[in-house]
């Protein structure tokens, strides 16, 4: 007892060694409770030593050498030790580490997170099982056995330790798979991949045959299929004639099957159709006739063939004529029903040279017609070449466009200018109103689409700019009336220009000869009254006048000479007081002849456009070309529109969106990176959302 | 004379059978369907002001409550069914669809201050100010039985909050510590404080499903990890002589607390409750304003905002689990049903009527930017005190703006720093 005493006072000792602090003063008042640290006993003013402690250690042969000396080396070191932090400071750095794991633990969403904002369209809920088929090892592996005779037939199959699962090999096989020898592996595996090259050589080369197109390719190599299987067949005969009989079989088979069906017959779509067109057309006809020797030769009984019906078949599949072959001529692309000559082309567009007619009599009517469609067609290509315009056209045009262009982006420069000066100015308070997302919130309700209007009118649009000077005498001009002439027909003066063909594929024209004339003559009559292309240059002068500055004059009478009626100022006040301004910009129309392009802005039309680029688009290239492309089913094929109008979110009536399980979606670290498949789309749930709390 | 026929197939436009589809040819040849992009913009108009005229978010309004709703939760298996605990300490069961109440407990005295669902949807909690923490079975006990909880543990001080694990049987409660509960026992397993503030709230991550936070008396934002024995980090968002100005929402990343992702302001008062949809790409707050505002989680200003004549301070919101609905529970006694897309259709929708809504929604989407269909996309109608508040607020900040402008225009260039409306707001992160 007093040994464990003394043991205890002297570790306290130590440790007040350790800490040099203020002595305890002991209390000498009776007390009921008595500290254990405060009992009096032997040698209490001493102070005890480790050496006291250990020296029992150095004696006893036990203790290893290297305890002994690291005592020996802590009774030398005089330092005393480190203070411990307080417990703020350690609670700080604990929670350092915490914060440093976590943020660690959660940057693992950041690849999810960033597919699912890039991705097109979630599904939610997401990892849907899938609704279709399930492969057999998938619903074994769900199925519990239930019935006695489920387990008599499992046992049985467990018993004979055949493979329920996946792999569908026994024990047996796996082992005697695992016995083979290395180099064994090798040969079969090389023997493997010689057969797997070699089978994907051949897939790869009769895709490349079954691709081409030509008829005649096929035909031809049918044809050789058909002598070397001839050929085969005749050295059967010979040599095997069991073999060859069997081959008979087969063929004989063949023509059955093809007298029952009704391949080759004339019955189908196809045939139908060119049944059909046979009236019109001797291709289609031929056609038609190619199909039935077809059928004949087909269904014709098969003989042992003697050398000179092979030669007959052979001739029979000569006779066929080439052309047969080609592709139908198809004369309106727009209208392939279109066979006959519908069209009435221009007296010199048909007209033929003599040489070309007496060339086509000699050949016969089907040809000669085709021939003349084929250079209807060349004369028709020649003249669409005619009405596109020729290089130095479009330079020019190119070049007004150009030109156009940076002016307007001059003035757009200049606009964006000011209006950063005003910004700058502190007129921030528009832009804020702007702010894209913001509701603009008011006391109107909006019931009906009538208030919507309303709406248009009690909240006025940006104001709009005014039109420019010049441009609003151009518009007075263009509204006055153009005043009418009434004046006899001029025949010259109505068709002085010849005007350019307007072509209407799509309107079977079936006109003849003599309605021509009279279409030609009901024109005439309907533009009787006016000169139209007079008019219209007149008009285009008085526009381009109208755009043309104005010259100021400021000139003021009386000031510096003699004033009264009929004086005119002089030559110095005229050059000094009026004012010229500098030339507006080249019209649109310059170049173009025959073209009035308005240069007007039109108010009603500028509330509805974009006055500033929006957000994220970077040039007015881009924003427009996004709105360019139209989306809806009147111009796109309802594929195309179900793609383009996919909504980003989708959700399932009625199913509940559960949050994300941590396991579906990040595989632990052992896995491949190339194994990780992020099935699925996820709620960006890592912000956690912090709100402003105060409850009433 | 020659007679010349148009010559047409009918297998080209003739059905088979009367099961096909009928053909209806079609040639998208553009020179053919001109004018695209203005005729598009009128349909895109169009769409635009029926969205507006459809827009009829309210559904039903669930009353029975005898005082002022303070928490809701949802089922968390059923989406007909919702919990509703009221002032009053009373706690009542509603079906949806029937717009009825199934069940009242009376189940604290004083207030029920929060209420959460098991995630097996066997049973809940409700927390109240008479320091107790219930557990009571979702099914109602038979005729002439009794309510009675499964559990009742008796605490030290007020619960004020309460949320449950996702996937294990462990909750946490919020009062003047929070408390973490393993469901069997009852005494907590942990429990966090720094410093002595309480705390009002506290909501597990329903994905890092460890991870919760807690908002503290002090306007701090705590947040903890259940593995580890000491809380993580506190963010104070905002100076109290600020408060006045900022009735705003503020998303953090929980990596980078010094600085907000996004600042969600147009609340002109305080926000007292916040659900994000089970999308995450959403939320909704309720407002003491007499307003619930929807928010894109990335946006800085609300796309929708719900109220109605009779509706008070709101107290408490939640996105329903299909993503369809909003439920706000207010000062009123009434609990309402809000569609949170305000135009949608409800119900099935055949399929040319959804490739039309599609359709329409993309056209609005692709012409966002021309004023007209901005403007009337945009209008939403306001109660005439709030819209006062609303200019009130601007003015202010208006002030505020322009006074920071001219100290920094009269002193010395570079010593009045240019802050961004999201650095202004966070005070100090403690570490």
């Amino acid at each position: 007892m007093q040994n464990e005493n003394l043991v205890q006072i002297s570790f306290f000792n130590q440790l007040m060694l350790v800490h040099p602090r203020k002595k305890q003063n002991e209390r000498s008042e009776a007390s009921v409770q008595v500290s254990e640290y405060f009992v009096n006993a032997e040698g209490t003013g001493d102070k005890v030593n480790l050496s006291d402690l250990l020296g029992t250690v150095e004696k006893t042969s036990g203790a290893s050498n290297k305890t002994k000396k690291q005592l020996r080396n802590l009774q030398s070191s005089k330092e005393t030790l480190e203070l411990p932090l307080n417990k703020q400071q350690t609670e700080k750095i604990q929670r350092g580490i915490a914060y440093e794991k976590t943020t660690a633990e959660v940057s693992c969403w950041k690849n999810i997170i960033l597919q699912n904002q890039k991705a097109e369209q979630m599904v939610f809920p997401l990892n849907q099982e899938s609704s279709g088929p399930k492969r057999v090892e998938q619903v074994v592996a769900g199925w519990k056995v239930q019935t006695p005779l489920e387990q008599e037939i499992f046992r049985l199959l467990h018993g004979s330790r055949q493979p329920v699962n996946d792999p569908v090999l026994t024990p047996v096989e796996e082992q005697s798979l695992k016995a083979m020898s290395l180099e064994e592996a090798k040969i079969r595996r090389a023997e493997l991949q010689k057969a797997r090259a070699l089978q994907s050589y051949y897939e790869a080369k009769a895709k490349r045959e079954k691709k081409i197109k030509s008829k005649k390719y096929h035909k031809v190599q049918n044809k050789a299929k058909r002598k070397d299987f001839l050929k085969q067949f005749d050295e059967m005969v010979k040599t095997n004639p069991e073999g060859a009989l069997e081959e008979l079989k087969k063929m004989e088979l063949s023509r059955m099957e093809e007298r029952m069906s009704l391949k080759h017959q004339n019955s189908g779509k196809w045939a139908k159709s060119k049944a059909i067109m046979a009236k019109y057309d001797d291709s289609a006809r031929k056609a038609m006739q190619e199909q039935l020797q077809m059928n004949k030769d087909l269904t014709q009984k098969m003989v042992v063939p003697s050398d000179d019906e092979h030669e007959s078949i052979e001739e029979g599949l000569e006779t066929v004529p080439d052309f047969v072959n080609d592709p139908e001529t198809v004369i309106d692309p727009v209208n392939p029903w279109m066979r006959g000559q519908l069209t009435h082309e221009e007296p010199e567009v048909s007209c033929v040279t003599a040489e070309e007619v007496q060339t086509a009599e000699e050949e016969n009517e089907e040809e000669e017609i085709i021939g003349e469609f084929e250079r209807k067609r060349k004369l028709r290509q020649a003249d669409e070449e005619d009405l596109i315009p020729t290089e130095e056209e479009r330079k020019k045009i190119q070049e007004d466009v150009s030109e156009f262009n940076t002016l307007f982006r001059l003035m757009r420069s200049e606009k964006t200018r000011e209006g950063s000066n005003q910004t700058r100015g502190g007129l921030n308070t528009a832009g804020e109103e702007d702010e894209e997302g913001l509701l603009s919130e008011g006391q109107i309700r909006v019931r009906s689409i009538e208030d919507l209007e309303v709406l248009d009118e009690v909240v006025e649009p940006r104001a709009i700019e005014e039109p420019s000077a010049p441009q609003t005498a151009a518009a007075e001009a263009t509204s006055e009336p153009p005043h009418k002439k009434k004046r006899e027909i001029n025949l010259k003066e109505v068709l002085t220009k010849e005007a350019k063909a307007v072509r209407l594929p799509f309107l079977p024209t079936v006109v003849d000869e003599e309605e021509r004339d009279e279409q030609i003559s009901i024109i005439k009559e309907a533009f009787a009254g006016d000169d139209v292309i007079s008019d219209f240059i007149k008009d285009k002068s008085r526009q381009e006048a109208a755009g043309r500055p104005a010259v100021v004059d400021l000139t003021l009478p009386g000031w510096g000479e003699w004033g009264g009626v009929g004086l005119k100022p002089p030559r110095w006040k005229r050059k000094r007081f009026r004012i010229k301004t500098a030339p507006p910009p080249p019209r649109q129309d310059q170049k173009l002849p025959d073209v009035i392009i308005s240069e007007k802005r039109t108010a009603s039309v500028a509330s509805h456009q974009v006055s500033q680029l929006p957000f994220p688009f970077q040039n007015t290239a881009q924003f427009e070309s996004s709105i360019r492309t139209p989306i809806g089913s009147t111009w796109n094929t309802q594929t195309v529109v179900k793609n383009m109008t996919k909504p980003k979110v989708v959700t399932k009536l009625g199913a509940i969106i559960e949050p994300m399980v941590k396991e579906d979606f990040i595989k632990s670290k052992t896995t491949s990176a190339g194994d990780l498949v992020f099935l699925s789309n996820c709620p960006e749930k890592i912000n956690f959302i912090i709100f402003f709390c105060c409850k009433p | 004379m020659k007679v010349k026929v148009l010559c047409r197939n009918p297998d080209d436009y003739v059905r088979e059978t009367t099961r096909d589809i009928q053909r209806v040819p079609r040639n998208y040849d553009p020179t053919l369907h001109p004018f695209e992009v203005p005729r598009e913009y009128t349909r895109a108009l169009n769409a635009t002001k029926l969205e507006r005229v459809f827009a009829k978010p309210f559904v039903a309004s669930l009353d029975g409550h005898r005082d002022g709703i303070s928490c809701i939760t949802k089922h968390a298996k059923s989406l007909s069914t919702i919990i509703s605990g009221a002032c009053d300490g009373e706690v009542k069961v509603w079906n949806l669809p029937r717009q009825e109440c199934l069940r009242t407990v009376q189940a604290h005295e004083g207030f029920v201050r929060g209420i959460c669902s098991r995630f097996c949807g066997t049973s809940f909690f409700t927390v109240g100010d008479d320091k107790t923490i219930k557990q009571w079975n979702w099914e109602a006990p038979g005729y002439g039985v009794r309510e009675e909880p499964i559990n009742t543990i008796l605490g030290k001080a007020v619960f004020t909050g309460i949320d449950h694990h996702q996937r294990e049987g462990t909750f946490v409660t919020c009062g003047q510590t929070v408390d973490i509960w393993d469901e069997q026992r009852s005494s907590p397993i942990r429990s966090f404080s720094w410093g002595v503030d309480s705390f009002s709230c506290v909501r597990y991550n329903p994905v890092e499903t460890e991870l919760l936070a807690s908002c503290a008396s002090d306007r701090s934002v705590v947040l903890y990890d259940t593995r580890e024995s000491a809380p993580l980090r506190k963010v104070l968002p905002f100076m109290t002589n600020e408060i006045t100005l900022c009735f705003s929402l503020y998303t953090y990343d929980i990596r980078h607390l010094d600085v907000p992702v996004t600042v969600h302001m147009d609340h002109v008062s305080a926000v007292l409750d916040v659900d994000y949809s089970p999308t995450g790409r959403e939320f909704v707050s309720a407002s003491f304003d007499k307003t619930i505002r929807i928010f894109p989680k990335d946006k800085g200003h609300s796309r929708e905002v719900y109220h109605t004549k009779r509706m008070q301070h709101v107290i408490c919101v939640r996105w329903s689990a299909d993503n369809k609905y909003v439920l706000s529970g207010s000062d009123e006694m009434n609990i309402r049903l809000w569609k949170a897309n305000a135009s949608e259709k409800l119900g099935l929708l055949s399929a040319r009527e959804k490739a039309a809504t599609h359709y329409n929604k993309k056209l609005i989407e692709k012409f966002q930017h021309h004023p007209q269909v901005r403007r009337i996309a945009r209008h939403r109608h306001l109660p005439g005190d709030i819209l006062k508040q609303k200019r009130e607020l601007r003015e202010m900040r208006e002030a505020r703006r322009r006074k920071e402008q001219n100290v920094r225009k009269h002193s010395k260039p570079g010593s009045v720093p240019l802050l961004t409306e999201k650095e202004k707001h966070v005070v100090a992160v403690v570490e």
